[in-house]
C-alpha cells in the first residue's frame, strides 16, 4: 500500500564495486514530478548511487521501484522508454551533428536497422526545441562547447520520452549562466512533462534552491534524505564536508574561506551588508578583525560570523541590550583603530551611531583605504 | 531533408565504391604480365569463346585472385572498422592488434603441422585455425585493455603481440621442409596469388554470412559508438553485444589471414577514408561503405602489386603499406589527441 503513493523508491540499496559497498541501506522515496539532489564529498558514492539506480552497476543488495516495478527485473528496451540518463563523460563521436547524437535517443522506439519514423522525427524535433537546442542540430556534436553539449545529452535523453531521468554531475563544468540556464530546462521539462529528476550536484547553493527532496552522502555508509529545509540545518554541510564552522552558509549559500588567525586590531563597524565584501578583503590579507554590533537579520551577517575573530550581534528590531553595547566598546578599547563602512548610518541605528562617535572620540576612526592594502599589511 | 541530402551523398558513395570495384574487376582481368587483347576481352563480356590460353589466364587465375581480393579486402576493412568501434579508438584494427599475426601463426602451426605429413588441408580447417589464433591474440589485447586505459598504449600492446606472433611464424616457417617454404614464405608474407575458385567459395560463404551478421547489428553498434554507458541505457545488451563484436570481427580477419596471410593498413585506413567520404559516421552506411572501399582498395594495391614491377610480384602489404600508413598519420595529425 504504501509503495503505490510513490512513484520511485528506493529499498535498502547496497551499491559499491567490486564487492566493496560504498553505501547501505539507502532509503528514498520520491513523488512523481519531483527533483531530488545527492550532495556530498568526492568519493562518498553519489555516482555509485546513481549508476545503481540507473541499472549500470548491478545492486549488491535491496532493490529500487519505478511505479511499483522492479527496475532490475525490466527488459532493457522497457526499461529505456521509462528512464533515461546523462553521465558526467561525454560521449566521443566521430562525423556526427548534435542532432545525430539527440535522435539515437529514439533507440528503444526504432525498429530493426534503426531508422526513424515521421513520428520519432516529430519528438527529436519537440525535444529539441523543449531543451533549447534547435539551432545546434547541423553542428558537430565535438565542436560545440560543454553548456550546449550537456544541453544536447539531455535532449537524447529526453527522446526516450522516459517519466525519470538520471543526470551525474550535470552542471559541474559549465560556467554561471549554462547551470542556471541548464537547471531552469529541468524544471521546464517537470512543469510540462511531469519528469522526475535525480542529480547529483556540487553547488549546495543550487541544490538547495532547485530541490524538493536531497540525498546527502557523507562516506563511511552515513547518509541522509529529506527536504532541503531538513538537509541544509545550520552546520550540517560544514560536518559532511569537513569545512570550519560558518564556511558554508546554509541559508544563502554563500561560502567563505577560512578565518585569519591571530587577535583582531581592527573593530570594523558594519551594517547593511556593507561589511561583507570588506570583510572579505581583510581575510585575503590575512588580518584578524573584530566587528560589530551586527542585527541578525543583516546581509553581514553569516560573513561576519565565520570572519570576524567576535563578531557582536544583537537581535533585529529590538533596542540593543547594554551589555552587547559595552562588549562592543571594551573591544573597540582593545583595537588600534575602527573603521566604518556605512557612508551614512541610519538614523534609527542608535547602537551603532553611538559607537561611531565612541570610535571618534577615541581619535581611532580610519578611512578603509588607510587600513587596507599595502599600507595595511606593514 | 538533412537527412535526404545525407541519404543521397550516402548512396552517391556506395554507388561510385561500388562502380570503383567493377572497374577495378575488369582491369584486373584485362592487365598483368599477359595484356589480354582488346578483342578477346570483348569476347569473354559477350560470353562467346576465347582463346584458350587467354580464357586460362582469366577463368583460372586472374578473375579468383580479383575476387578474393574483393572478398578480402571488404573483410579486412570491416574488422577495422569493427574494432574501432569496439575500442573506441580510431586506429585500431586487425594489424595494429596483433589479430591477423595470431591468425598467422596459428595458420602456418597448422600448415607446416599437415604439410609435413604430406596431407592436404581443405580451407575450413585454414579458417578454422585462423580463427582460433585471431581469437587468443584478441583476448591477449583484451586482457591489456582492461590494465591500460590509454588508447595509444593499448596498440602499442597490440603491435607487440604482433611482433611476437611475427617472430615464432618466422621461426616456423623457416625450419619447415624446404619443399614447402617457397610457397608457405609467399603466403607468410601476404598475398593474394594462388586463388582458385574453391578457395573463392568458401570464403564467400563464410564472409557473406559474417558480413550480414554485422548489418544486422548496425543498430546497436551505432548506440554503443556513443559509449558503453550509454548503449546500456537505451537498452543495448552491451556485454553480448561485445562477445558478437570480437567474435565477428575475428572471423573477419581470421578469413584474411587463412588464405592470404597478413595484409596491414586495410583495416585502420579504409574505414577512415570512408567515413570522411560519406560524410557520416551512421553504420548503417558505414558497413556497406567500408566493406566496399576495402575491395576497392585491396583490388586497386593487388592490380599495384602484380603489375608494377612483372614479371616480379611485391608483397601485398608493401602496398596496402605505402597507401595506407600515410592516411593513419593524416588521422592521427588531424584529430585533437585526446585519447591518450
Amino acid at each position: 500500500m504504501v509503495m503505490r503513493e510513490y512513484f520511485f523508491r528506493v529499498k535498502g540499496l547496497r551499491a559499491g564495486y567490486g564487492g566493496k559497498a560504498v553505501v547501505e541501506d539507502l532509503e528514498v522515496l520520491l513523488g512523481r514530478g519531483e527533483i531530488l539532489s545527492l550532495i556530498g564529498p568526492n568519493g562518498a558514492g553519489k555516482s555509485t548511487v546513481l549508476r545503481s539506480i540507473a541499472g549500470q552497476l548491478g545492486l549488491m543488495g535491496g532493490a529500487v521501484f519505478l511505479d511499483g516495478e522492479v527496475v532490475a527485473k525490466m527488459k532493457g528496451p522497457r526499461r529505456a522508454r521509462r528512464m533515461a540518463a546523462v553521465f558526467t563523460k561525454g560521449p566521443r563521436t566521430e562525423m556526427m551533428t548534435c542532432r545525430d547524437v539527440v535522435a539515437m535517443g529514439r533507440y528503444p522506439y526504432t525498429g530493426r536497422f534503426g531508422a526513424l519514423s515521421a513520428g520519432d522525427v516529430r519528438v527529436v524535433d519537440e525535444v529539441m526545441e523543449l531543451v533549447h537546442v534547435r539551432d545546434l542540430g547541423g553542428a558537430d556534436f565535438n565542436r560545440v562547447s560543454d553548456g550546449q553539449r550537456q544541453r544536447v545529452m539531455l535532449a537524447r535523453a529526453m527522446c526516450q520520452e522516459p517519466e525519470i531521468v538520471i543526470l551525474d554531475e550535470p552542471v559541474t563544468f559549465l560556467d554561471a549562466g549554462y547551470k542556471l540556464e541548464f537547471l531552469s530546462v529541468l524544471q521546464e521539462l517537470r512543469r510540462q512533462k511531469g519528469l522526475t529528476v535525480i542529480m547529483s550536484l556540487h553547488e549546495l547553493e543550487l541544490a538547495k534552491r532547485i530541490s524538493d527532496k536531497v540525498l546527502c552522502l557523507r562516506g563511511e555508509y552515513g547518509w541522509s534524505f529529506g527536504t532541503p529545509e531538513e538537509i541544509f540545518v545550520p552546520g550540517a554541510m560544514e560536518e559532511v564536508f569537513g569545512i570550519c564552522p560558518g564556511g558554508f552558509h546554509e541559508g544563502g549559500g554563500g561560502m567563505e574561506l577560512r578565518r585569519p588567525e591571530g587577535q583582531g586590531d581592527l573593530f570594523v563597524i558594519a551594517g547593511g551588508g556593507t561589511g561583507q565584501s570588506f570583510f572579505r578583503r581583510l581575510q585575503r590579507e590575512g588580518r584578524p578583525f573584530v566587528t560589530g554590533i551586527i542585527y541578525d537579520n543583516d546581509l553581514d551577517f553569516p560573513a561576519a560570523g565565520a570572519l570576524a575573530c567576535e563578531a557582536v550581534t544583537a537581535r533585529a528590531f529590538e533596542p540593543v541590550e547594554g551589555r552587547v553595547m559595552d562588549r562592543a566598546k571594551w573591544l573597540m578599547d582593545r583595537c588600534g583603530r575602527v573603521v566604518c563602512s556605512q557612508r551614512a548610518i541610519g538614523s534609527l541605528d542608535l547602537a551603532n551611531r553611538e559607537l561611531l562617535e565612541y570610535a571618534k572620540g577615541a581619535g581611532k576612526l580610519a578611512a578603509m583605504e588607510e587600513v587596507t592594502g599595502s599600507a595595511g599589511t606593514k | 531533408m538533412e537527412s535526404r541530402r545525407r541519404r543521397g551523398r550516402g548512396g552517391g558513395a556506395l554507388a561510385f565504391l561500388g562502380a570503383g570495384c567493377l572497374l577495378l574487376l575488369a582491369c584486373s582481368v584485362f592487365w598483368g604480365s599477359v595484356l589480354i587483347p582488346f578483342g578477346e576481352f570483348g569476347k569473354f563480356l559477350r560470353g562467346e569463346g576465347m582463346d584458350e590460353a587467354y580464357r586460362k589466364i582469366v577463368v583460372d587465375i586472374r578473375l579468383p585472385r580479383a575476387a578474393a581480393a574483393f572478398w578480402l579486402g571488404g573483410a579486412l576493412a570491416l574488422s577495422g572498422y569493427l574494432l574501432q568501434t569496439f575500442f573506441h579508438n580510431p586506429i585500431a584494427g586487425p594489424f595494429v592488434l596483433g589479430i591477423s599475426s595470431g591468425a598467422k601463426l596459428a595458420v602456418a602451426l597448422v600448415m607446416v603441422e599437415v604439410l609435413g605429413r604430406s596431407m592436404t588441408i581443405s580451407s575450413g580447417v585454414l579458417i578454422g585455425a585462423a580463427f582460433g589464433g585471431a581469437l587468443v591474440s584478441m583476448g591477449v589485447v583484451l586482457l591489456m585493455s582492461r590494465r591500460v586505459d590509454s588508447m595509444a598504449l593499448l596498440v602499442i600492446s597490440g603491435v607487440m603481440v604482433g611482433y611476437i606472433c611475427s617472430a615464432v611464424t618466422d621461426f616456423v616457417v623457416t625450419f619447415a621442409d624446404e619443399a614447402e617454404i617457397v610457397n608457405l614464405h609467399n603466403w607468410s608474407r601476404g598475398s593474394f596469388s594462388g586463388m582458385a575458385w574453391g578457395h573463392v567459395r568458401v570464403m564467400a560463404g563464410v564472409l557473406s554470412m559474417a558480413v550480414a551478421a554485422v548489418f544486422f547489428l548496425a543498430k546497436p553498434i551505432g548506440a554503443y559508438e556513443l559509449g558503453e554507458e550509454y548503449a546500456r541505457s537505451v537498452g543495448v545488451h552491451v556485454e553480448g553485444l561485445r562477445v558478437l563484436l570480437v567474435v565477428l570481427s575475428s572471423v573477419l580477419s581470421a578469413c584474411v589471414a587463412a588464405f592470404a596471410g597478413p595484409v596491414s593498413f586495410v583495416g585502420i585506413a579504409v574505414p577512415q577514408m570512408v567515413k570522411r567520404f560519406i560524410g557520416t559516421g551512421s553504420p548503417l552506411w558505414m558497413i556497406p561503405a567500408s566493406f566496399l572501399g576495402g575491395s576497392m582498395f585491396c583490388m586497386g594495391c593487388d592490380l599495384i602489386a602484380r603489375t608494377v614491377f612483372a614479371p616480379a610480384e611485391l608483397g601485398i602489404s608493401t602496398v596496402t603499406a605505402v597507401f595506407g600508413a600515410p592516411v593513419v598519420l593524416w588521422v592521427m595529425a588531424g584529430r585533437r589527441l585526446g585519447w591518450s
